[in-house]
């Protein structure tokens, strides 16, 4: 592993998508243990200053790869396909359809102040979180198909943007029931 | 028994030769210092044997100060020149502080057009909240080296956990004036964490609620073999005790059907000492009389505890809307948390740990004192920071994060988030800019910090300015903005235009607070304005210095010069020798120039060390594990 290196070598973690994320969480603090800035307080400032650098590079990689949606996003972009790429609008014809149904239910409970139904849709989304992360996993692990998998991806960022409205409107929701 | 005796740079001290490290509660009302002797974490009580040091202090007409106790004695008498609670002044503007205060800050303020930094009027001169803060620092600095019998090689400073940039850089800035090397600022909430987890050897997932004097901060953190990772923070710094003394002494006004406006400042600054002494007793009685003086008539009030706890519900229901959002952004929930930790006088309240019990479902853990407890964390802290710790017995690691989002100004006022909150730090990120004008070299960023979307709605931190980009036609430069935030949880950003690979030289502008120029002023004068005294000391902080590199590097290469070739090694043991030479001599200039020569040469050495550990630790082979 290299400073230079990709988040999953600088780990020396396999590239792929599922993980094992209890030796994620032992190579992150094994790294930390080794170049934290606090392991150099009394160190010269050369020192001090790759410290920064190297515990700076190992929260970043654990950012991204701690988290399914942004390591996705990351292994794909790895891959030649950038799914964040807002200039790429393709999206099959029924997810749209699926995206307005669920924007036009959120509106509607939202107006009734209904926890259930946003409840409902908060149960939803989770379904097709799992069935979405599903995907991308054997699209990336098993048929090495990453545009495949950026494709999921987009519908899962998706997924997640929508999913912090659900939030929103059903704190809203229990606060106005109180 | 270990096999190989490895020196970390910096880290493994020779025998008899410890190094003193202190940490340091710089709390709104009392400060205290705290120091690990014979393996044990203390505090360090002054002469009298008190260990609390009212952060008090006062100016007098001949130019002198005095701190604590005496100062707070007199404030009744003399308000306007004993300034206290100056922790809530710290790094903020004028503007800021009559919203925040009210009417309650009774101080003559100077008016000021440039960085919007607060400057009191007192008997001996203008002074700015850093200033006082130093004094207090100072003081305690004294103590520790008076009890522990040496010069410090360093302090540990906690700060809120919720303190924004302008704040920690203040505190910082109070540290140097009062002559502190600070190892690092440390967050009150995490130092608590470290107390009680090394204390008491708990594993899990806690919160720490720590309401203090002037500040209110929730931590939630995870504890993990000896891994002490902070999962989110949530606060408040305008929200502590003294918010609920302000209440008990008008909830007395109101009963005694006195106003405000019929006491003078004087009379204010007793009522507000007599408040606080109420509030205390309220803790085991069921009221109290409160007996104060309005424009010189005595007057007195009975206020119970039930009245007292109704007019502080509404702060109580802040800090638990804090708590809860700190969960949420920790994605938790109640039935998550192990445990829960009281920290800072406040919670000695009953209806607060009351309602706080009551939120996370269990009682409260308050065996540590409330008080001392951060001061003891900060401690064991600096020891190992000193690096007085043996290696390999049981070694900890805190990883922080930042309290609030840091953001840019863009077009149309808003702010564009740059750095989320509860990020762990040390964090960096970029940003790609480009020039809009043929010829531009130079442009401006404005750096905001909170959660809101508009800037307006945000705390401005400063103002970069960048110069020195290469003149291109507009829009050719690609200008590479990096923000970094440390794990003191200060920022610093660079610029690179990235296609000449020019560095842009970045001129920074706080928006609160004191500029560099201006803290190397106070230093200068605080040495009487005799230069040479400036110069004796920056000679021996160069030879400190030039010692500590020799030293380090002396380590670096006994541990691991198997990852250098023998020219490399030649070179480095050349420019030992060469600042060996001229360490203990007078020239700084000379002291300097061989110092800076070996940390440039040593650079590579470094990253090949770091590289080495790295994969040491990951191979699961640390060396000094084999025995």
């Amino acid at each position: 592993m290299d400073i230079q290196d990709n988040h999953f070598a600088f780990f020396g973690m396999p590239e792929r998508f599922a993980l094992d994320t209890a030796a994620l969480d032992r190579a992150y603090r094994e790294v930390q243990s080794q170049v934290h800035p606090d392991r150099f307080a009394r160190a010269g400032a050369t020192e001090q200053r790759v410290a920064l650098q190297w515990a700076t590079r190992a929260n970043e990689a654990y950012r991204v790869l701690r988290e399914p949606l942004k390591r996705a996003i990351y292994l794909c972009t790895l891959r030649g396909e950038d799914p964040a790429d807002e200039r790429d609008t393709r999206m099959a014809g029924p997810f749209l359809m699926q995206q307005l149904a669920w924007r036009e239910a959120l509106d509607e409970a939202r107006d009734r102040h209904d926890s259930a139904a946003i409840a409902g849709l908060d149960a939803e989304l989770d379904a097709m979180r799992d069935r979405l992360q599903g995907e991308v996993e054997a699209a990336l692990d098993r048929d090495g198909d990453a545009k495949l998998a950026s494709e999921r991806v987009r519908r899962w960022m998706f997924v997640e943007r929508f999913g912090e409205d659900v939030a929103s409107a059903a704190r809203s929701a229990t606060a106005s029931a109180h | 028994m270990a096999l190989l005796q490895i020196s970390e740079p910096g880290m493994a001290p020779a025998p008899h030769q410890r190094r003193l490290a202190v940490g340091i509660d710089l709390g709104t009302t009392n400060s205290l210092v705290a120091a690990v002797r014979n393996g044990v974490a203390g505090v360090l009580p002054d002469e009298d044997g008190r260990v609390l040091l009212p952060s008090a202090v006062r100016y007098r007409e001949d130019g002198t100060a005095s701190i604590g106790h005496d100062a707070l004695a007199r404030r009744g008498d003399d308000p306007r020149n004993t300034i206290v609670s100056v922790k809530r002044l710290m790094g903020r503007g004028r503007d800021e502080v009559a919203v925040d205060r009210g009417d309650a800050w009774r101080y003559e303020f100077v008016e000021t057009t440039d960085s919007n930094q607060i400057r009191f009027v007192t008997a001996a001169g203008v002074r700015t909240p850093v200033e006082v803060s130093a004094e207090i620092l100072a003081t305690l600095r004294q103590r520790a080296e008076d009890t522990l019998g040496d010069d410090l090689v360093g302090a540990v400073i906690t700060v809120p956990a919720y303190f924004d940039d302008a704040q920690r850089q203040a505190t910082k800035d109070a540290a140097q004036l009062a002559g502190i090397n600070v190892l690092r600022l440390l967050n009150e909430p995490t130092a608590a964490a470290v107390a009680y987890g090394l204390d008491h050897g708990i594993e899990g997932v806690y919160a720490v609620y720590d309401l203090g004097g002037g500040t209110f901060d929730v931590s939630i953190l995870r504890l993990t073999k000896g891994v002490f990772e902070v999962l989110a923070t949530g606060g408040d710094t305008a929200l502590g005790g003294d918010d609920f003394d302000a209440r008990l002494a008008r909830l007395a006004l109101q009963i005694a059907g006195v106003t405000d406006a019929m006491l003078d400042d004087a009379e204010h600054a007793r009522l507000a000492a007599h408040a606080r002494r109420a509030k205390e007793e309220l803790s085991d009685a069921s009221i109290v009389d409160v007996a104060f003086e309005a424009s010189g008539v005595h007057r007195h009030a009975a206020v119970s505890r039930d009245a007292f706890v109704a007019a502080t519900d509404d702060l109580v229901a802040r800090t638990l809307q804090a708590a809860e959002r700190g969960l949420h952004d920790a994605h938790l929930a109640v039935t998550d948390i192990a445990g829960v930790v009281m920290v800072g006088g406040a919670t000695r309240m009953p209806h607060v740990r009351a309602a706080v019990e009551r939120f996370f479902g269990r009682p409260p853990l308050i065996d540590l004192d409330p008080d001392r407890v951060v001061a003891l964390g900060a401690a064991m802290q600096a020891d190992a920071l000193a690096g007085n710790r043996a290696p390999g017995s049981g070694d900890w690691l805190l990883l922080d994060v930042i309290p609030l989002s840091l953001g840019v100004e863009t077009m149309g006022g808003l702010a564009e988030k740059i750095i989320a909150r509860n990020s762990t730090i040390p964090v960096a990120r970029g940003q790609e800019f480009t020039t809009f004008k043929d010829g531009q070299t130079a442009m401006a960023i404005h750096v905001v910090q909170g959660e809101r979307e508009l800037v307006s709605d945000c705390r401005s931190l400063a103002r970069f300015e960048l110069r020195g980009i290469p003149p291109m036609t507009a829009g050719a430069a690609r200008i590479r903005v990096t923000y970094q935030v440390d794990a003191d949880g200060l920022l610093s950003i660079s610029a690179r235009e990235t296609t000449s690979n020019v560095e842009a030289s970045i001129i920074v502008k706080p928006s609160y607070g004191l500029g560099d120029e201006e803290v190397a002023r106070m230093l200068k004068d605080s040495f009487g304005a005799a230069d040479s005294d400036m110069r004796v000391r920056a000679l021996r902080e160069q030879q400190v210095e030039a010692a500590r590199i020799v030293e380090a590097t002396e380590a670096a290469l006994a541990a691991d010069a198997a990852l250098l070739d023998e020219p490399q090694i030649t070179r480095m043991r050349c420019q030992i020798d060469a600042v060996r030479k001229v360490a203990n001599s007078d020239d700084h200039d000379a002291i300097k120039d061989a110092v800076d020569a070996l940390a440039h040469g040593t650079e590579k050495f470094a990253e090949l060390r770091m590289d080495a550990s790295v994969r040491r630790a990951l191979a699961g082979k640390r060396l000094d594990e084999i025995a």
